[in-house]
């Protein structure tokens, strides 16, 4: 399988080169679906250009990179271009790599459940066979490598590809059990853009499965467990913060990064939904809303946590999806990470209900967004409604499909417990609804 | 949620759908073209108003009388012009600086693509002059500008002059709180085009210009005049720009307004108003008003000295002086004062009107958004259709088609230009023919390859595969249709007229020479064709059928160049992606 890789990273790398000699690069750099405050070249530029005056990058109100971030580009800046390709790549192999794991541990667990007779016996049809798993890591890495999003992303060297391979590598060392690395690598993703914190908990949930070590509260091997997890993600998140502060020599980046991050100042127009709401809000709503917006990312993990708790690899794939929602500077580059997964769940297809309509949703609002910023900023002839409108319905849309595949994963399951033709009591034939 | 995720209620609904599609998508294609032509009926259309008092008539007194002045202005600008044997600069910079202008001038090359045949120009040099009336009462933040353009033999000398009289008056006035920039260019568009890319230093086209050494205010209004003769009988008031951009409705009020006021008719698309709506020969005279209007904006170039202004979001229209047999006369002095008010209005900043489409008649504007609805509707019920069919493997298969149809339509973009030189030295054409022919012949040669292609790479092609097929191109229709429509409503009505019925019945098992004389003859270049026809017979000036095909060669290569010169959008609309979309229809007609 080495050999279909490598040539796909061939094409991804030729189809990135190309783009980036093209004079289409420029153009992508502007677009504001591509690059959010947070993570736009241009800024990292700036803030380069400061350091190397001797001034804090974060002075002013342009920079807003953590300063690991920055000491990277520092020395890297003029390969800036092969630095994001290899991201790229790295994203795509730790991906594939991860998938491949998960594929074992799914038909081995499967294999011992078929022994065992646990299974219904109309439920054969639903059973995953090698020959279709074959090809999903494959897959999952060109959904990654070959998303127009991803490419985009890349061309106009949003450092969110950086941030897709650091979250890629601790999917990659969760699932391979190594704890350590795991935690390291979580505090890494989390001290870059906060909002990871919410992987905390499947990462957990999966490792106290792959031990044996069953989730309750009255257990001391599981909070032996629990805390020495937590313990190596802090302990790596206060020794990352505490080296930052060291090579910057203050503390400006902590209100520069996390606090724009939390209190939203920066209403630039992006496919979320904040930059609208909070620029015809009322300013002393703006607190309590800010409020409830960025509880609404933390709370989901809860309640999904639980329902999910024996499936931890569906888990991240909701929490990555869900954390793209709500948070207030999302980019394309994020939407795809999470739309890699989605060959991995190829097997909840005859489950699914709304993925025709969800395509065409995202396919149209991806025409649409650039059409309607046309018109607002250029034409003259629309204005911003229009653009949030096609913002809402792609959300709407991401919203759609990512409880799309959540029905349909619990729908499976359930099916694998009850067998799959359900009758009702009085022995027509049932049908499952989520409410 | 309900509708969701029950299955019940979906399955009611898909059921409904599958077995009313046919149906369904008559009666939207058909409602949204009886809705259109309805547009054109006065009672359905809204009626127009001032959306701010101050744009009302009242409130100006105009005093402009050197409408004499003015002609024997034109005069004295005519000998010059005749004896410098072009655009007689020193004269205009002297004749400028005696009014009190700051003036300055631009130089400016370009070397176009290929010779232009219409206006006999290939390589093209001049120079724009231009001169700033500063303003008096206010910090010069904001501008005006009135343009007059220096055109060749006759034409166009009483703009000038008129001009030239303004600048005077308005220089005695002490009220002005923007900078009026009075503007003479030379070579139209093509010096309009210097000209602004100057102002705001943006080089979008490759046009070689000299920096402009003086500038004003971020520029609010333009108005281009365009007068040829002492004696005008009406007004023509041109809005289409490039891309098929209008300007504020409250613009084209005001001129209204403001013609009725002064007493000059004031005529839109050459055609007076009729007030007899309720008659058939009321509405067949707005219906062609609407027509023309439609045909001018889709083919997306700029019919006056103002269309380039509205790229920069700076509203604009053009004024042409129209000397017919009408019993009445309007002079220089009403034009005069006719623009001497519009300057003044345009303190106030135009913001109300969004969806200005079309003008059916002066008085009546249109909510557009409604239309797109319609002629989206029709479309996206169509790719439902599809869908519902099970649909599952294949995608693989479908790329073939897509990449080559592409392929072709990159190749239809750049090759016309890059293979002139070769197509002359083999060929005993000019330049522009060989432009135009290679686009017709690799227009012609798209239609056998694909399903040439098709047998050579996958053998007979399933079932499955041409839904699949189908269904993307639909839904590719579908979305471009729809962008297109956002952007210039007329283009992509015009398109979704003539593609929609066929691409949406269209299968293999269909008799093949029937269909494929009903494809072709509604393809995007039967498209243009009919269109020229259509222009022509509204415009009261029917052609023969080979006079006809000369102007489709010129109108292919005006497309060409206006896209070269100016960076209107239509040519590479319709090259890179509606005849490549068109290309994937005639290959599921040709599947096996």
């Amino acid at each position: 399988m080495a050999a279909p890789l490598t040539l796909l990273l061939i094409v991804a790398v030729t189809i990135r080169a190309v783009l980036f000699r093209s004079s289409l690069a420029e153009l992508i750099v502007e677009r504001v679906e591509v690059v959010s405050p947070l993570n736009a070249w241009k800024r990292v530029v700036e803030g380069l250009a400061l350091l190397d005056l001797g001034v804090s990058p974060y002075s002013g109100d342009v920079f807003h990179e953590t300063p690991l971030m920055i000491y990277l580009f520092h020395f890297m800046v003029d390969y800036a271009e092969i630095v994001f390709m290899i991201a790229d790549g790295i994203t795509a192999v730790a991906l594939y790599l991860s998938i491949q794991t998960y594929n074992k541990n799914v038909f081995r667990k499967q294999k011992y459940a078929l022994e065992s007779d646990r299974y219904p016996a109309d439920c054969l049809e639903l059973l995953r066979s090698p020959k279709e798993m074959f090809y999903i890591p494959l897959k999952v890495a060109m959904f990654y490598l070959l998303n127009p999003f991803t490419i985009l992303s890349c061309v106009a060297k949003s450092t969110c590809g950086l941030n897709n391979a650091i979250i890629a590598l601790f999917i990659l060392c969760t699932l391979k059990g190594s704890a350590l690395l795991s935690g390291i690598l979580l505090a890494l993703a989390t001290y870059q853009s906060i909002y990871p914190l919410t992987l905390f908990a499947p990462a957990l949930l999966f490792f106290l499965q792959r031990l044996y070590i069953p989730v309750n509260l009255r257990r001391s091997s599981f909070w032996f467990f629990t805390l020495q997890y937590a313990f190596i993600y802090v302990g790596s998140l206060v020794v990352i913060t505490g080296l930052s502060f060291f090579l910057l020599g203050s503390w400006d980046f902590i209100p520069s990064v996390y606090g724009f991050i939390f209190s939203v100042p920066d209403l630039t127009p992006n496919i979320g939904l904040f930059w609208y709401f909070f620029a015809e809000m009322f300013e002393h709503f703006r607190l309590f809303f800010i409020c409830v917006f960025q509880i609404n990312v933390f709370f989901y993990t809860i309640p999904l946590s639980i329902k999910l708790k024996e499936h931890p690899v569906f888990l991240i794939f909701m929490q990555i999806a869900n954390n793209l929602e709500d948070r207030p500077y999302p980019t394309v580059g994020d939407v795809a990470l999470y739309m890699a997964f989605l060959p991995a769940w190829s097997h909840l297809y005859r489950f699914l209900r709304n993925i025709f309509l969800v395509s065409c949703v995202l396919l149209a609002c991806s025409a649409l967004f650039p059409v309607l910023w046309h018109l607002w900023i250029y034409a003259g002839s629309a204005n911003s409604n229009f653009y949030y409108a096609i913002t809402l319905l792609f959300n709407f849309g991401q919203i759609l499909l990512v409880s799309d595949y959540f029905y349909a994963y619990l729908r499976r399951e359930h099916h694998l417990t009850h067998g799959l033709y359900l009758k009702k009591k009085d022995g027509t034939e049932a049908t499952l609804v989520l409410k | 949620m309900g509708l969701l995720s029950d299955p019940n209620r979906r399955k009611a609904l898909t059921n409904l759908l599958t077995r009313l599609n046919t149906p369904i998508c008559i009666v939207c294609y058909l409602a949204a073209i009886v809705w259109f032509m309805g547009l054109a009926f006065e009672p359905f259309t809204l009626r127009t108003y001032m959306s701010e008092n101050a744009m009302g008539s009242t409130m100006v007194e105009e005093r402009f009388s050197s409408g004499e002045r003015a002609l024997s202005l034109a005069k004295e600008f005519d000998a010059h012009k005749r004896k410098a044997g072009g655009m007689p600069v020193e004269w205009l910079v002297k004749a400028m600086q005696a009014r009190g202008l700051e003036v300055f001038t631009q130089s400016f090359s370009r070397k176009l693509p290929f010779p232009d045949e219409n206006k006999e120009r290939y390589m093209v040099g001049g120079r724009n002059v231009y001169g700033i009336l500063r303003a008096a009462r206010a910090p010069r933040t904001e501008a005006l500008v009135i343009t007059a353009p220096c055109s060749p033999g006759n034409s166009n000398n009483q703009a000038v002059g008129l001009l030239l009289a303004l600048a005077q008056y308005f220089r005695n006035q002490i009220y002005w709180a923007k900078d009026i920039i009075f503007l003479v260019n030379e070579h139209d568009l093509i010096g309009m085009q210097a000209w602004l890319e100057g102002y705001h230093h943006t080089n979008i086209t490759g046009m070689e210009y000299s920096p402009l050494q003086g500038r004003a205010g971020s520029i609010q209004a333009a108005l281009a005049l365009e007068l040829s003769g002492d004696v005008i009988t009406s007004l023509d008031l041109i809005l289409e720009g490039l891309n098929g951009q209008l300007p504020n409705l409250d613009l084209t009020n005001l001129f209204y307004a403001f013609c009725q006021k002064l007493g000059a008719l004031c005529t839109i698309q050459g055609k007076l108003q009729r007030n007899d709506w309720d008659t058939a020969e009321g509405y067949t005279h707005a219906a062609q008003t609407m027509m023309l209007m439609v045909l001018k904006q889709a083919c997306g170039r700029s019919w006056g000295d103002h269309g380039l202004f509205l790229r920069y979001h700076i509203e604009a229209a053009s004024i042409r002086g129209i000397n017919s047999f009408r019993h009445y006369k309007t002079d220089a002095t009403t034009i005069g004062r006719l623009v001497f008010v519009f300057c003044i209005k345009q303190w106030y900043k135009h913001h109300s009107v969004y969806f200005f489409s079309f003008c059916p008649t002066v008085k009546c504007y249109i909510m557009e958004v409604e239309l797109i609805c319609r002629c989206r509707c029709s479309c996206i019920t169509l790719a439902f259709s599809v869908s519902l069919q099970p649909s599952s493997p294949g995608m693989l298969t479908v790329l073939t088609p897509v990449v080559i149809s592409h392929l072709t339509g990159v190749a239809l973009y750049l090759l016309p230009v890059h293979l002139q030189e070769m197509a002359v030295e083999h060929f005993p054409v000019s330049e522009t023919e060989a432009v135009v022919l290679t686009a017709i012949a690799i227009y012609t040669a798209g239609l056998a390859l694909p399903h040439n292609t098709q047998r050579l790479l996958s053998g007979e092609g399933t079932e499955q595969g041409w839904k699949v097929l189908k269904l993307t191109a639909l839904l590719y229709l579908a979305v471009l249709l729809g962008c297109t429509a956002l952007i210039n409503f007329s283009l992509g009505f015009i398109l979704a007229v003539t593609l929609v019925p066929i691409t949406a019945s269209i299968t293999p098992h269909m008799p093949k020479a029937l269909c494929a004389l009903a494809m072709v003859l509604l393809s995007p270049a039967f498209t243009i064709l009919y269109c020229v026809f259509i222009y022509q017979e509204l415009i009261e000036a029917p052609v023969s059928v080979g006079e006809g095909w000369m102007l489709f060669l010129s109108v292919i290569s005006q497309g060409i160049l206006d896209h070269a010169l100016y960076g209107s959008l239509v040519y590479p609309l319709l090259a890179l992606f509606i005849y490549p979309c068109w290309l994937m229809f005639w290959n599921i007609l040709f599947w096996n």
